[in-house]
C-alpha cells in the first residue's frame, strides 16, 4: 500500500519519482511535457470522479516507467 | 456575602449563531449582547453566578483563513472585559476548532482565563497554546452532553482551579518531572516482552494517528471550476525571500501566479531538504505544473487557474502541523472560490 493511500489521500495520481512529481527527467523536453499533460488530465478526471476512500487513478504508461 | 458574578464572553461560529452555513463561512466577526444559539442552553447550565454577557460570532473561513482574524475577534471579546472566555463546542469541525483554539489561546495571552471545547480529533486541539481545552462530542447531535461537560469545566476554571484530564481536559497538562518507579531499561524490556506476548499496543510514547479523511464531492463542471496548484515540494522564488524552512516546516506560503505562464529556472527553485532538488531546479514545472495548467486553462478544460499557488515543505513535518496546513489551505482556497486543487507531493 502506498504512503498516499495509507495516510488517506482521497484521490491519488501516481507519478514517476519523488523529486519530480510532474515531470520525468529521463525524457526529452517535448515528451516530458506530454507526460506532464497526461498527469494533469488524469488529475482533472480524478477530481471529477466521486470516491469514498483513497483511490489511485492510473495513468497510461505510468506503471512501466515507475 | 454573594460571590461576585463571573462575566463570560462566548465565541461561536456563523452556523451556531444562525447566520448561515457554508454560504456565510466568510462572514466577519460580530459581537451581540447576551447568549445566543448553544450559549442559551450553556447559560442555563452555568447557573446564576456565571453570566454570558456577550457572544462573538464569526464565519469559519474568515476566522481560520487569516492571521488577523483572531485579533479582530479578540478585540470584540475584550470589549466586555470578561472574567472568562468560552469558545465552542466545535466538535470535529476543523475550521471552527482552529478558530476556537486560537481565540482561546490569544485571550489567554492577554491574561484572560479561557476555555475552548472540541472533540479530541479536532486539529484545533494542538493550537490552544496555554488555554484549556475541554472534550466535546463528535457532532452537534451530542450538544447536550457536550454543554454539560463544558459548563462543569467553566465553573472549575472560573474558580481558578486547573482542569484535570478526568474532568475532560484534552491534551497534556503542563509537563512535570516525575520519578518513575523503575529505570528506563527495565521498562523497555517489559515492553519488548509485552510485544512478544502479543500486546501490540503497549507503549510509553503513543504515536500520532492518521485520521480518516472524508473525500470531497466530485467536481461537477470542470469547465466552470477554479483550480488551484498546491505543493509540499518547497518551490519558492529564487533566494527563498520568505525563508520557508526546508525541514519541519511550521508555515506555508503563497506566491502569485498572476500574469505568469511558466516558471523560469532562474526565478524559482525548491529548497526542500528531503530530496535532491537538482531536477526541480532544472525545471520548476516538475514540482508546480504551471505550464500545462495554463494550457488547460486556455483550452477551457477548467474555468480558470487560481491566481496564486500555496506551498510548504513536507519534510519531517509534524502530523499536527500538516493537519493545520490542510485545514488552513482548504479554508483559504474555499474563500477564493477554488473548488479543486492539485497537490503535488514529493
Amino acid at each position: 500500500m502506498s504512503i498516499a493511500e495509507r495516510v488517506g489521500a482521497p484521490r491519488i495520481v501516481a507519478t514517476r519519482g519523488i523529486p519530480y512529481p510532474t515531470g520525468d527527467p529521463s525524457l526529452g523536453p517535448a515528451a516530458e511535457r506530454a507526460w506532464r499533460r497526461k498527469l494533469l488530465e488524469r488529475a482533472l478526471e480524478a477530481v471529477a470522479t466521486p470516491v469514498s476512500a483513497p483511490t489511485i487513478f492510473e495513468v497510461d504508461g505510468g506503471k512501466d516507467a515507475a | 456575602m454573594k460571590a461576585p458574578m463571573t462575566k463570560i464572553v462566548h465565541y461561536i461560529n456563523q452556523f451556531f449563531a444562525g447566520i448561515g452555513g457554508e454560504d456565510a463561512a466568510g462572514s466577519p466577526p460580530v459581537r451581540v449582547e447576551g447568549a445566543i444559539g448553544p450559549g442559551r442552553r450553556l447559560q442555563q447550565l452555568l447557573g446564576d453566578d456565571l453570566h454570558i454577557v456577550a457572544t462573538v460570532h464569526c464565519g469559519d473561513d474568515y476566522a481560520s483563513g487569516s492571521a488577523d482574524a483572531v485579533q479582530e475577534i479578540l478585540a470584540l471579546v475584550r470589549q466586555d472585559d470578561p472574567d472568562l472566555v468560552i469558545a465552542g463546542p466545535a466538535f470535529t469541525s476543523g475550521r471552527y476548532g482552529l478558530a476556537c483554539a486560537r481565540v482561546a489561546a490569544a485571550a489567554t495571552e492577554h491574561g484572560l482565563t479561557s476555555l475552548a471545547a472540541m472533540h479530541e480529533d479536532n486539529p484545533g486541539v494542538d493550537e490552544g497554546g496555554a488555554a484549556t481545552i475541554v472534550r466535546s462530542g463528535v457532532a452537534a447531535r451530542e450538544m447536550g452532553s457536550s454543554l454539560e461537560t463544558l459548563a462543569a469545566a467553566a465553573a472549575i476554571v472560573a474558580g481558578g482551579e486547573p482542569l484535570t484530564n478526568e474532568q475532560g481536559r484534552l491534551g497534556r497538562p503542563r509537563r512535570q518531572v516525575v520519578r518513575a518507579d523503575r529505570p528506563a531499561a527495565a521498562r523497555a524490556v517489559d515492553l519488548v516482552l509485552a510485544r512478544l506476548g502479543g500486546d501490540l499496543e503497549a507503549t510509553e510514547v503513543p504515536l500520532p494517528r492518521f485520521e480518516q479523511v472524508t473525500p470531497a464531492a466530485a467536481v461537477e463542471d470542470l469547465a466552470q471550476t477554479v483550480l488551484a496548484l498546491v505543493t509540499e515540494g518547497a518551490l519558492v522564488p529564487e533566494g527563498n525571500p520568505d525563508r520557508l524552512e526546508s525541514a519541519r516546516a511550521t508555515r506555508w506560503l503563497r506566491y502569485s501566479l498572476d500574469g505568469i505562464d511558466s516558471l523560469a529556472p532562474d526565478q524559482y527553485g525548491s529548497i526542500h531538504g528531503g530530496f535532491s532538488t537538482v531536477w526541480a531546479n532544472e525545471d520548476p514545472h516538475r514540482i508546480v505544473p504551471l505550464d500545462v495548467a495554463r494550457e488547460l486553462e486556455a483550452e477551457g478544460a477548467i474555468g480558470r487557474l487560481h491566481g496564486e499557488y500555496l506551498v510548504t515543505a513536507g519534510n519531517g513535518t509534524s502530523v499536527a502541523n500538516a493537519r493545520r496546513f490542510g485545514v488552513e489551505w482548504a479554508a483559504d482556497l474555499r474563500r477564493s472560490e477554488v473548488r479543486a486543487a492539485i497537490l503535488t507531493s514529493t
